[in-house]
């Protein structure tokens, strides 16, 4: 199929089997390979991207279901300026404050916080933790993750 | 991969009828797609799925109303939805609550209501709400529509009265009556993200201690979500004490059917389901 879809507000077009994972189509035909797999699964939370402005995990999603959506990956939380790239408030806080180990979770860990963020989710300890549930990560034991998005959404106001 | 698999993305119910109405061989729908991706990724079975109807833009399975005390549910309605909705806080908050445990965010925008009920795990978290709430499931096809109770639509392991050529459209739920609620525990390793070990549900009307239209269901004890009969039984009509708790607990243990898997024992999940459902009594009656 000829899949068209917004992708970081960029019109992209791929031709695909219309059951290949979103997953598959951003890290292989689009080259965008932030977003990582962990489980394949759903579990994990590694390959989470926004799709219409919902958090989902882009290895449960088949090429068939994004005709025509609009797509955000972690390379879409940057801002592009005119001296290049400046990394968001909430991943220069994860860099800041140790939110980030091995890397491997990140980025479907910024991309889930930054989405909870701008649906205006409540940074506290509980609801972060419940919105950042589905995102497992083996290093950090999540306290420093929670301050990173805690601290970027008090920066933020 | 899974390049060799058709699909077909229905757009609407008469779309998704004209394909059914061709019975091709293994014809598996997909709806939000959180079981089927994971099966299909793994190439589980691979073998028996011929066609791919893929529903999840058929606009005519989305929405959810509460309609002369019923909640009628359409198909493609997500975990998050039903999570937001105050029409579900309102009619049976149990419903809210119990898709809140589904997974995470990322499966609960995802994952559809019908999609757990057609996939027909045992473990189907929001089965035995279903089963126990008295949910009346309507299917509908090329050859019309027609209405199946909940707790006689499950068959076996993974076999439902869905005909091959029915879509699931709709769950209807009696709202909660005066007096009347629906209460539920989940017992998993974690929070989020956890397949059940076993899930108990109950629906029933407390008065001074007494339960009446008692309406017992189970989860992860046995081939399909589960009616427990032989429990609601022993619970109906009857001041609850000690000896009417050990005969629903009998009951139970009498109903259910649990196996050793990967997540947990039979003898674990006998022991826990008994007590899940002696604590659920106990807080229907206003005993805790």
């Amino acid at each position: 199929m000829k899949l068209t879809m917004t992708v970081n507000g960029e019109a992209r077009t791929a031709e695909v089997a219309p059951l290949k994972r979103l997953l598959d189509v951003l890290r292989e035909d689009l080259l965008l390979t932030g977003s990582k797999e962990g489980c394949g699964e759903g579990e994990c939370g590694a390959c989470s991207v926004v799709i219409d402005g919902q958090l989902v995990n882009a290895c449960l999603v088949p090429a068939c279901q994004v005709q025509g959506s609009a797509i955000v990956t972690v390379e879409g939380l940057a801002a592009q300026g005119p001296l290049g790239e400046r990394l968001s408030d909430l991943q220069r806080s994860f860099i800041e404050h140790g939110g980030a180990q091995c890397g491997i979770c990140t980025p479907g860990m910024v991309v889930a916080a930054q989405c909870h963020l701008d649906a205006g989710g409540a940074s506290t300890d509980a609801v972060l933790r419940e919105a950042l549930a589905g995102n497992l990560c083996r290093c950090t034991g999540y306290q420093k993750i929670i301050e990173s998005v805690q601290l970027a959404a008090q920066g933020a106001r | 991969m899974s390049g060799e698999l058709e699909v077909t993305s229905a757009r609407s119910l008469g779309e998704a009828y004209a394909l059914l109405a061709q019975e091709r061989p293994g014809l598996r729908v997909l709806a939000g797609g959180t079981d089927l991706m994971v099966q299909i990724a793994a190439r589980l079975g691979l073998d028996q799925i011929g066609h791919v109807l893929d529903i999840w833009r058929v606009p005519e399975l989305r929405g959810l109303e509460l309609r002369e005390g019923t909640l009628r549910i359409g198909a493609l309605t997500t975990y998050g939805e039903l999570i937001k909705s105050p029409l579900v806080h309102q009619a049976l908050p149990a419903l809210a609550l119990v898709s809140r445990e589904v997974g995470a965010w990322a499966i609960q925008n995802r994952g559809t209501l019908g999609g757990n009920v057609c996939n027909a795990s045992p473990a189907g978290d929001t089965l035995p709400l279903l089963i126990a709430a008295g949910a009346r499931l309507v299917l509908g096809g090329p050859r019309g529509e027609r209405t199946v109770a909940a707790d006689v639509f499950f068959l076996g392991y993974r076999k439902t009265a869905l005909a091959k050529d029915e879509l699931l459209l709709r769950i209807d739920l009696p709202a909660l009556g005066a007096g009347e609620r629906l209460t539920y525990r989940k017992v998993g390793t974690r929070r989020a993200q956890s397949i059940s070990k076993t899930l108990i549900a109950i629906r029933a009307t407390s008065r001074d201690g007494t339960l009446r239209g008692v309406r017992i269901a189970a989860g992860c004890v046995a081939p399909i979500p589960l009616r427990c009969k032989q429990a609601e039984a022993a619970l109906e009509g009857k001041p609850i004490d000690a000896a009417v708790l050990a005969q629903a607990r009998l009951g139970l243990e009498a109903d259910i059917a649990p196996i050793d898997d990967i997540r947990s024992t039979a003898i674990y999940r006998r022991c826990v389901s008994g007590n899940v459902l002696e604590r659920l009594v106990r807080g229907l009656a206003g005993m805790e």
